[in-house]
């Protein structure tokens, strides 16, 4: 089968293409060096199957960042077919060096200049014949995001892999010395064919960078448009889920209770307060999670983060960290996993193995779900949002502590220099795109974690045989009794132990478990709760949570990433160290106040 | 000759010398920072923070120590 390669620089709609051509779902981000994992599709082209690999956006094929070094790897050791080369076409001034690198290598290549929309509006004309015949390569112009040139584009990597013979290039690291002859060659190629205007026209970016990057607003402003995002994530969200949960109890009532009516009461126990009541108490927060994600992503794909980078460096420098570790965090707030694998595009160790350790105690969108069913449950409804944003900002305080208690042990040696791309908005595809992603994704956890866990939780709360439901003498209430010398302090009860025991593997367990241990669900779950535990207990509660360790996924990345077992046990011995101290902290204060 | 973080927002340049080791100038190559560029500043990140250039069509941002290797003449 033959391969195409889509190398490109970051920010040039390398992954929208990827996107638009094959029809999966790669992640698209505005972030240098987002598309991390080498996502590989077949699709048919021309009659036969192709396989198309989509690599890290980089700046430059002898760069010394993790992504430019997977590139090289890949193109020395893999037998491609056909590099298709995407450069950003407004920015081509300075991005035709990497097409000239990639064709003095002596690979097949084809050029897609992508945003040609972007271009022409900024009164950047392409030749693409002359620039063809300059560079020895076809040349398309295109615009990934709207769709337009893709048809044409593809029939030129159709036509160009008919005629191409694979090449393994060996003396790779002899002929990328020629870098002085690209940069002449360059000014060549771009004096015969590009034609730039001397001013730009006034830009709208420049306007809206006026506004988010002043000096004194800008950084109120940047909390304020996240808290904007959150109110309207919980604004639309919370009529969905109220209607969810309306339906799930329907269906209950209508279809499952006559169905197990004349089923053994374990079965019947088992089945309706057991796995149903512990998946549909998860199920319900799906519209809130796929909203947030949509939000984010808009966000994200805005150019808005490189802008919080800038706003946030300062203070970040202070910390051994740099304004991208800030805004890896924020990724976390959505999932920690991505985030962690996202530090890839920081060249110091130090750097990113203290980024790795702060991206754990950002606040992620499973944990949110128990916090927002937790609050929900225990505090009044003017208090809730409150009680959310408070956890946020303790997000952000375990971070600093973190920081601080482990910036001299990874040292930070990292320039920090970084583009700053144009503002851009996604288009209505790229969203419908994210959304049906996390979805998948969240089914995919479902079945994986959350099932199998509610089982596990219902069987160890009705086991032994004989034990009362829930009690002391069931293997679950044991495992309570064993934790409590250590839990009793933060004021965590026997029975929420189990929970937090497997909150270990994925937060979404742990709302199922409430489910499980209480044999409740819905409104019934939420009244049994207040009438057990104080507000200082779910805040003790809460705080341990959030801090004590993402889940199973993400210390397997960080394993995985820091290419160390030794660091992911230091991540996950600290996490929970510093929860237990912040939790006991908290309770105890708290009690000896009188609350 | 003065270096790049001696400007004033607003203020036009040319490259004239960067003191960086090769990861550093290589890097600062690949997003334009060439000697002979033009280069413009645009505004200083508050509280010593970054500073936000432009060079051509693309937006930089970068650290005042990597700033002080570059130097630039108006």
């Amino acid at each position: 089968m033959k391969r195409i390669a889509l190398v490109g620089m970051p920010n040039t709609g390398k992954s929208t293409l990827f996107n638009r051509v094959t029809g999966a779902s790669a992640r698209v981000g505005n972030w240098p060096g987002i598309t991390v994992d080498l996502l590989a599709t077949r699709i048919l082209l021309g009659g036969d199957m192709v396989e198309v690999v989509d690599l890290p956006g980089i700046y430059d094929l002898h760069g010394f960042s993790e992504d430019e070094r997977v590139v090289r790897r890949f193109i020395e050791h893999t037998s491609v077919d056909l590099v298709a080369i995407i450069l950003n076409a407004a920015q081509i001034d300075r991005q035709l060096a990497l097409a000239l690198q990639l064709r003095e290598l002596g690979l097949p290549c084809a050029l897609l200049l992508n945003m040609a929309d972007e271009a022409r509006q900024l009164g950047i004309s392409i030749d693409a014949a002359v620039m063809a015949r300059e560079l020895a390569m076809p040349v398309a112009l295109l615009s990934a995001k709207h769709g337009h040139g893709c048809g044409e584009a593809m029939a030129m990597l159709t036509h160009e892999l008919a005629r191409a013979k694979p090449v393994a290039p060996d003396m790779l690291r002899v002929q990328l010395a020629a870098d002085d002859r690209i940069d002449a060659a360059a000014e060549a190629v771009l004096s015969a064919a590009v034609d730039i205007p001397a001013r730009l026209p006034a830009q709208i970016t420049d306007r809206i960078d006026r506004v988010l990057l002043h000096p004194g607003l800008g950084l109120p402003l940047f909390f304020a448009v996240m808290l904007a995002v959150f109110q309207g994530v919980f604004w639309l969200g919370e009529p969905m889920q109220d209607a969810l949960e309306r339906g799930f109890d329907f269906i209950r009532a209508a279809a499952l209770v006559p169905l197990f009516s004349g089923a053994p009461a374990w079965l019947r126990g088992f089945a309706l307060d057991g796995v149903w009541a512990g998946v549909v108490t998860v199920a319900a927060f799906v519209p809130l999670i796929i909203l947030f994600f949509l939000f984010m992503a808009v966000v994200e794909d805005s150019g808005y983060l490189s802008r919080a980078a800038f706003l946030t460096d300062a203070l970040m420098a202070k910390l051994g960290l740099d304004g991208r570790s800030f805004v890896m965090m924020l990724m976390g707030f959505g999932c920690n996993v991505p985030a962690a694998m996202g530090t890839r595009i920081m060249r110091s160790r130090g750097l990113r193995l203290l980024t790795m350790l702060i991206i754990p105690v950002s606040l992620c969108s499973a944990r949110l779900q128990v916090f927002l069913f937790l609050t929900a449950a225990i505090f009044s409804a003017r208090a809730a949002p409150l009680v959310i944003f408070s956890l946020y900002v303790m997000s952000f305080v375990a971070a600093l502590v973190t920081a601080v208690a482990f910036k001299g042990r990874f040292r930070n040696d990292e320039p920090f220099v970084l583009e700053l791309p144009p503002y851009r908005f996604p288009t209505l595809r790229q969203i419908g795109l994210r959304a049906w992603h996390e979805v998948r994704h969240f089914l995919h956890r479902a079945t994986k974690f959350i099932v199998g866990g509610v089982i596990l939780i219902w069987l160890l709360t009705h086991l032994p045989a004989g034990a009362a439901a829930g009690g002391p003498d069931t293997f679950a209430g044991m495992l309570g009794r064993l934790f409590q010398p250590v839990l009793a302090p933060i004021g965590i009860d026997e029975r929420l132990t189990v929970a937090l025991i497997f909150g270990f593997v994925a937060k979404e367990v742990l709302i199922g478990a409430f489910a499980v241990i209480f044999g409740l669900e819905g409104q019934a779950l939420a009244t049994d709760l207040a009438g057990r535990m104080d507000w200082v207990q779910a805040y003790s509660f809460m705080l341990f949570t959030l801090i004590y360790t993402p889940c199973l996924s993400t210390i397997a990345t960080l394993r995985a990433e820091a290419k160390s077992s030794a660091y992911a046990t230091l991540s996950v011995a600290w996490s929970v160290l510093l929860a237990w101290l912040a939790s006991f902290a908290f309770y105890q204060t708290a009690r000896h106040l009188g609350y | 000759m003065i270096p790049l973080h001696d400007l004033t927002p607003g203020d036009d340049a040319t490259v004239a010398a960067i003191h960086a080791d090769t990861a550093l100038r290589s890097r600062l190559a690949a997003l334009g920072i060439r000697i002979g560029q033009r280069v413009r500043l645009i505004r200083k990140g508050v509280l010593a923070g970054p500073l936000h250039v432009r060079l051509g069509t693309t937006d930089v941002i970068l650290r005042r120590r990597q700033a002080s290797q570059i130097t630039v003449t108006r």
